[in-house]
């Protein structure tokens, strides 16, 4: 644990956004008592730009933009973070038993990989919601049956490469069940790249999530950066802040959980220097 | 070489064929009841319903269904769209035009920038260019296309006043011969400025990754020994094989430049398949969804397949490997 931490203060960068993630989460967990104001209440102050009073303005209801933004972190956070742990529990599975058992197991599977891969994503999440209604479970179901490949291909390639090294052979030679070996020794070591991945996964589900909304295809009851970004769209000429602060969001959101991710792996990594 | 071709083109049947038995579960299954489907939300008399389903054949068995399903589809048959009045096919293809004509300019501008980009950062790893480019690029990944388009839109429509906001010819007083031709210039600025801005930092990404990698290769120390300048082995020794895996991430991203560019022919009402797949939203009109479904998903199959090709042409060692084929033969 201090080893981890001790790379992690390595990587400045790294460190400063796996704090804002975490400060996301909790600012979205405390909404109701940090927000200003109900994200739904309406106000007087209709198109009102940034200044005392609503700090981030407000939109074409009277609503307060940076209380609808602190909402917004209830949406997108558990839509990205469900749809990559999703992502990550199939991958990691797929390309376990794909990379251990290797021979026509392994080649069906790297087949269906590629199927998956060629089926964009948002285009069917978008056809889905625009069938059955918005929900975001099924946002969830999508990037989840869309994006393991990319885990389960990692997966593979580490479970195949440490299967070969010499601690491996050793702990065969000391007659342990290949099962155990890829459960115990195999899996630990393999997970870092993997969590790269599903960091990464994490931000495409937000940005879907918030291309979805944009579209005008999500609840219209719930409020969300996407949705935020929709109303910003019939006020471009003039309210540039309905615009500009929810979009921030997503930039600043996305980006962090994508270099946090990468951070936490490396000082993961079992073999980085100290 | 040939034979991988051929694995290739055949390996695309069955993937094409799971693609169209999706589609046809999206509007057979998900939909629950695909009468609504087939003539949208609207109040219909019981009667036509009961037609619709007969003529459809909608009260026979699923399987039944989908094979008729599957059977249309191969003579090129997608429903029609009740909503726009024509076949949706024909609608389909015609927009996909228009988001071609938008697409490929954008695409082929940031490649080129994009390579040029990775140029410049990799010989410079670790300093101020590199850091910048690495992290445009890095930044690029994380933005939504579609609020890009918006702050493009504020900037330079609503704000500096330069551009058009939206659209793809001046409606009002539309001009004829070579001044058609630059108003539709004058549209596509934006539009296109926006996808490539959004693609560059994935190709300048990879070839950095990709220029840095050859950069410490035997051929490349063996150039530089025989006292070329950086400039020639850059351009002439790294640069093709750099450009390999770009040619891979540009041609295999194909369907996440799909959906960029609908996303992004919103915002600038671009009469394309984004326009239309937004306005069949609204009107429920879901045989053309369904329609925009296939064919996004074929057309990266195709993509992916014109990439391996592309990537044979571009990769001399192939070539190679097929002429010391021939020889042994």
């Amino acid at each position: 644990m201090r080893k981890v931490w001790r790379q992690l203060r390595a990587q400045p960068i790294g460190l400063v956004s796996i704090f804002i993630v975490l400060a996301l989460a909790l600012v979205g967990l405390m909404a109701p008592i940090l927000a200003p104001g109900d994200p739904n209440e309406l106000g007087q102050d209709v198109l009102q730009a940034p200044g005392p009073g609503h700090w981030l303005g407000t939109d074409d209801l009277g609503r307060d933009v940076l209380a609808s933004l602190i909402h917004g972190i209830r949406v997108s956070l558990p839509v990205g973070i469900l749809s990559a742990a999703a992502a990550l529990l199939i991958g990691i599975a797929v390309g376990a038993i794909a990379g251990a058992r290797g021979g026509w197991i392994d080649g069906a599977f790297m087949r269906l990989t590629e199927m998956f891969q060629v089926i964009p994503a948002f285009i069917l999440a978008a056809v889905l919601s625009a069938l059955s209604g918005p929900a975001e479970w099924q946002v969830i179901a999508v990037i989840a049956a869309l994006s393991w490949p990319q885990p389960a291909r990692v997966m593979r390639g580490e479970v195949i490469r440490l299967r070969q090294l010499d601690y491996v052979e050793a702990v065969r030679c000391l007659g342990i069940s290949e099962r155990r070996i890829l459960l115990g020794e195999i899996l630990p070591n393999a997970l870092a790249p993997v969590l790269a991945v599903g960091a990464i996964i994490v931000g495409t589900a937000i940005l879907l999530e918030a291309s979805l909304a944009f579209l005008g295809l999500s609840n219209p009851d719930v409020v969300s950066w996407g949705r935020m970004l929709n109303a910003g769209q019939r006020y471009l000429f003039q309210a540039w802040w309905l615009s500009v602060f929810p979009g921030l969001t997503i930039v600043i959101a996305v980006l962090s959980f994508n270099l946090g991710g990468d951070a936490l792996a490396a000082a993961l990594d079992p073999t980085a220097k100290p | 070489m040939l034979r991988f071709l051929l694995t290739r083109l055949l390996w695309a049947v069955p993937i094409v064929l799971v693609i169209a038995v999706l589609s046809f579960m999206l509007l057979h299954l998900v939909r629950g009841d695909p009468v609504t489907a087939l003539i949208g939300d609207f109040p219909a008399p019981p009667e036509y319903v009961a037609r619709i389903r007969a003529e459809f054949g909608l009260d026979e068995p699923i399987m039944t269904q989908l094979w008729r399903y599957l059977v249309n589809l191969a003579q090129g048959n997608l429903g029609f769209s009740f909503a726009n009045r024509m076949p949706v096919l024909d609608l389909i293809l015609s927009r996909a035009r228009i988001t071609l004509l938008l697409m490929v300019p954008a695409l082929v501008a940031a490649s080129v920038l994009g390579v040029i980009m990775g140029l410049a950062a990799a010989p410079r790893a670790g300093s101020a260019t590199d850091a910048t480019i690495t992290g445009l690029s890095l930044l690029g990944h994380s933005v939504p296309i579609f609020w890009l388009a918006q702050l493009l839109v504020m900037a330079f429509a609503v704000q500096l006043q330069w551009m058009p906001a939206s659209g793809m010819i001046t409606l009002r007083d539309t001009p004829t011969g070579w001044q058609a031709v630059a108003d539709f210039l004058w549209h596509l600025v934006m539009p296109m400025t926006c996808i490539t801005i959004y693609y560059v930092a994935v190709v300048a990404r990879v070839a950095r990754a990709a220029v840095l990698e050859m950069l410490n290769r035997d051929f490349v120390l063996t150039a530089m020994a025989k006292g070329l300048t950086h400039r020639r082995v850059l351009w002439r020794h790294i640069l093709p094989n750099a450009l390999i895996p770009v040619v891979t991430v540009v041609g295999y991203s194909f369907g996440s430049s799909l959906t960029g560019a609908i996303l992004t022919e919103t915002v600038f009402a671009w009469p394309g398949l984004g326009s239309l797949f937004v306005s069949s939203i609204a009107m429920r009109d879901y045989p053309v969804l369904q329609g925009i479904f296939l064919f996004s998903a074929t057309a990266v199959v195709v993509a992916n397949i014109l990439t391996d090709m592309v990537y044979w042409l571009v990769d001399p060692r192939l070539h190679r490997r097929r002429v010391r084929v021939v020889a042994n033969a």
